[in-house]
């Protein structure tokens, strides 16, 4: 066992973390998410630059060599501060899939300018009437000579405003919800027939709701299996889930330590608050609920390699923890910080806000709870035959 | 003890329900702008009461209130609560007014309340200040006599829709050499249009203007324009903090907003059935309405004693605790019930194009919003920590 980084992976922190510390100060942000475009291209270059988008990858793919491990580390550094651009989307979500199931030619063709930043993929998953269940789709993908044609309409694209390339799920066969029939796509954003709706976010990111209308794509574009692609977006959506826990944690650890500081230098009745008994008690709290955090992403990160059961499990498991921890530190932390804490000048409303809505990014605690109650049951029923 | 209306009373809630059909803006039912409610909006059916008689149901008769029982007025925020209607804000209302007609002079109660229960004044709360929110017999801001006037010096803040107030009640230290901190206060009531008063924004974490910073620089108040005697405002100040909790439980709204929830969650699928058939979600909304229940027979157990002149006392903080509590896991349901569709932020797309369709089913629009928003509950009108050292050291007797 061994909870140690690597000398490279503790690089990339270093260096990811003096370039967030030098160039992404929270009045920065703030600027950023209010301009026009809500991100700033030449940041992603530079992260591009450090090697953070190659160091997922294997060096077959072209990339350095790491893996979940390092996407965590990249993550956790993104979410102390509050970092808006589409890692997620683009190089864990466009990124994986080409990884897992991409052919020679996709990979040469995506998987390069991903890696590089030249390219950036948003994963066009969620419908409107889906909620969480990733198969519950109505975008349908025709068989139409050698290639397909899509129809549907995607909710909250994350990063798709800044995307020149999506991932679609679709439906290619069978009834809507069924497990099977579902295939995975690569569209171009200016292929005929996509429209989209650009907005913000409550959390300072920007989305898209993205329309297809009869969208014609040709035999290379499916990603993996025709009509078995969800085990695979399960894999991709379990280690985006993974990273998005990282986040969490991030923002967890700096919504507490800005906190317990807060407390330490606002005085009231002639003491700094932090000497009141019921916020210190809170406060200690805030810090288990983070250091669970922390143990649950390590263990899901870690878990993902095996099989789909432990990986899902795991992954669930992790969310769960994380979706209530993060509630719980982002709701103690505005509190404590009492009127201040409501204001939009201060930091600590946004990572509450940012913990808030990671809750309903790839599942909410619910959805979690329930899907690792139904492996478990599975395991049972298994077990007594 | 008995839980039955009277036929009196179920006539009364005929004729309120069909004064609130026939007479509540149109525009404004259903509540769902409330996010984006203009000054006119908040005050329009605070004027159409007003005119009618209803404003203020809570006052003494003599000053115009209605003289209701307190089911009746039970009675009355249930109905008003069926069309989410925008109340009458409890700055003038709820607030000032009961000070000023208990212990105001002749001149003040003809001055002030006519004019708070028509609607046409518009007041503002100067309590807090950047190092008085919690401990707030803290407050530094001065009033210091110059002849027939006060000179009023400091800083207030977290001050709710400054931006519209004609009229602010303020809190001042008037004798800096007290022997204790809660003396030497008193309560000043300041025309918002005098010299040297500055209104700041603060923009909350909702992007919401509501709040404000007031800025007050040798503003210039006649002597007269206080409430009762000089140092003993914070008597007034306890006094009227007491009459802020009782109205925040908010049980009618709650119930309202229960109701809404439901429906939004009859709405959503989840796995192609509606999420409210889901067994987890369920059993939160009926948690939560078990919850609700507990706290409206609490406060129905509060306002008997009241009728029989039990004033507010520190029960009131169980209303305040147990009101907020409910109202922030409602929003946060509400935003959980709406799944991907409480990301889009509609405030900016709707100050693009306010003709604009909405993104997703409608409902989700503000619920990421509210949920941030009402986080404050739990901080304002003294914090729920406070609430809980009040009962400690008032009902415990620890």
């Amino acid at each position: 066992m061994d909870f140690n980084f690597t000398e490279e992976q503790t690089m990339i922190r270093d260096s990811l973390a003096r370039l967030i510390r030098e160039q992404y100060d929270f009045d920065t942000r703030t600027g950023v998410i209010k301009s026009e475009s809500g991100w700033r291209p030449e940041m992603w270059a530079q992260f591009a630059e450090l090697g953070l988008f190659m160091a997922p990858f294997s060096e077959e793919d072209g990339g350095l060599g790491g893996g979940p491990i390092d996407t965590m580390v990249v993550m956790e550094e993104f979410g102390k501060g509050l970092v808006v651009e589409p890692f997620i989307p683009s190089i864990v979500c466009g990124g994986g899939f080409l990884k897992h199931a991409g052919t020679d030619a996709q990979k040469e063709e995506h998987l390069q300018a991903i890696m590089g930043g030249a390219s950036v993929f948003a994963f066009a998953y969620a419908e409107p009437r889906g909620r969480y269940n990733l198969a519950d789709l109505e975008t349908v993908a025709r068989k139409d000579g050698s290639g397909y044609v899509i129809n549907g309409h995607k909710a909250v694209v994350v990063g798709a405003p800044w995307a020149d390339k999506l991932i679609v799920t679709a439906r290619t066969a069978g009834d809507r919800r069924d497990e099977s029939g579902v295939s995975v796509f690569i569209v171009s954003k200016d292929a005929a027939g996509v429209t989209s709706r650009d907005y913000p976010t409550v959390d300072g990111r920007r989305a898209s709701e993205v329309y297809f209308e009869n969208v014609s794509v040709g035999a290379d574009a499916l990603i993996g299996e025709a009509d078995n692609g969800l085990p695979l977006i399960e894999q991709v959506v379990d280690e985006a889930t993974a990273a998005i826990c990282a986040e969490a944690v991030g923002a967890m650890g700096v919504a507490h330590a800005q906190t317990v500081e807060y407390s330490r230098t606002r005085k009231q009745f002639g003491t700094p608050i932090g000497k009141f008994q019921v916020l210190q008690h809170r406060m200690v709290d805030m810090f288990m609920e983070h250091e669970q955090s922390i143990s649950m992403t390590y263990m899901a990160t870690l878990k993902l390699g095996e099989d789909a059961v432990t990986r899902k499990k795991a992954v669930s498991g992790a969310k769960v923890r994380i979706g209530q921890a993060g509630r719980f530190v982002g709701q103690s932390a505005v509190q404590i910080h009492g009127g201040m804490g409501m204001t939009e000048e201060l930091a600590v409303g946004h990572y509450f806000k940012r913990m808030t809505m990671i809750d309903s990014e790839f599942g909410n605690v619910d959805y979690h709870m329930k899907r690792y109650t139904a492996l478990s049951a599975a395991a049972l029923d298994i077990a007594a035959e | 003890m008995n839980l039955e209306f009277s036929a009196e009373e179920t006539a009364f809630r005929e004729e309120v329900r069909t004064f609130i059909d026939e007479n509540y803006p149109e525009h404004l039912k259903g509540g769902s702008q409330l996010e984006e409610a203009t000054p006119e909006d908040m005050l329009a059916w605070h004027k159409i009461l007003g005119k009618k008689g209803w404003s203020v149901p809570a006052w003494p008769v003599e000053y115009g209130g209605t003289g209701w029982t307190s089911t009746q007025r039970y009675i009355w925020s249930e109905e008003n609560a069926r069309v989410d209607a925008i109340m009458p804000l409890p700055f003038g209302v709820a607030m000032v007014a009961p000070v000023i007609y208990t212990f105001g002079t002749q001149e003040q109660k003809d001055r002030f309340l006519p004019k708070i229960r028509s609607g046409e004044e518009w007041w503002c709360q100067g309590y807090s200040e950047p190092g008085a929110g919690s401990d707030l017999a803290s407050l530094k801001t001065t009033a210091v006599r110059d002849g027939d006037h006060y000179v009023i010096n400091g800083q207030k803040t977290w001050t709710t829709l400054a931006q519209h107030a004609d009229w602010g009640f303020f809190l001042c230290r008037t004798d800096p050499d007290a022997k204790k901190q809660q003396e030497g206060i008193s309560f000043i009531l300041v025309d918002m249009k005098t010299p040297g008063i500055e209104v700041r924004p603060i923009i909350t974490l909702d992007g919401g203007h509501e709040v404000n910073e007031v800025w007050l620089t040798d503003v210039r108040v006649p002597v007269e324009n206080r409430v009762g005697k000089e140092n003993e405002g914070w008597t007034y100040a306890k006094f009227l903090l007491a009459h802020e909790r009782s109205g925040i439980a908010g049980v009618a709204r709650s119930k309202r907003g229960i109701e809404k929830l439901r429906d939004i969650a009859a709405s959503e699928t989840d796995n192609g059935k509606p999420l409210i058939e889901d067994a987890g979600f369920a059993s939160k909304v009926t948690q939560l309405e078990i919850d609700l229940t507990a706290l409206e027979f609490t406060e129905l157990r509060t306002l008997a004693g009241e009728a029989q002149g039990r004033g507010p006392g520190p029960e009131s903080s169980i209303l305040k605790v147990k009101g907020t509590e409910i109202q922030q896991r409602l929003t946060e349901l509400t935003l959980e019930a709406v799944g991907h569709y409480g990301h889009p932020m509609h405030r900016a797309i709707a100050s693009e194009n306010s003709n604009e369709f909405p993104i997703g089913a409608g409902y989700g629009d503000y619920s990421a919003p509210a949920y941030f928003n009402m986080r404050k509950t739990s901080i304002y009108g003294g914090s729920n920590e406070i609430q809980r050292n009040i009962i400690t050291k008032m009902i415990l007797g620890l």
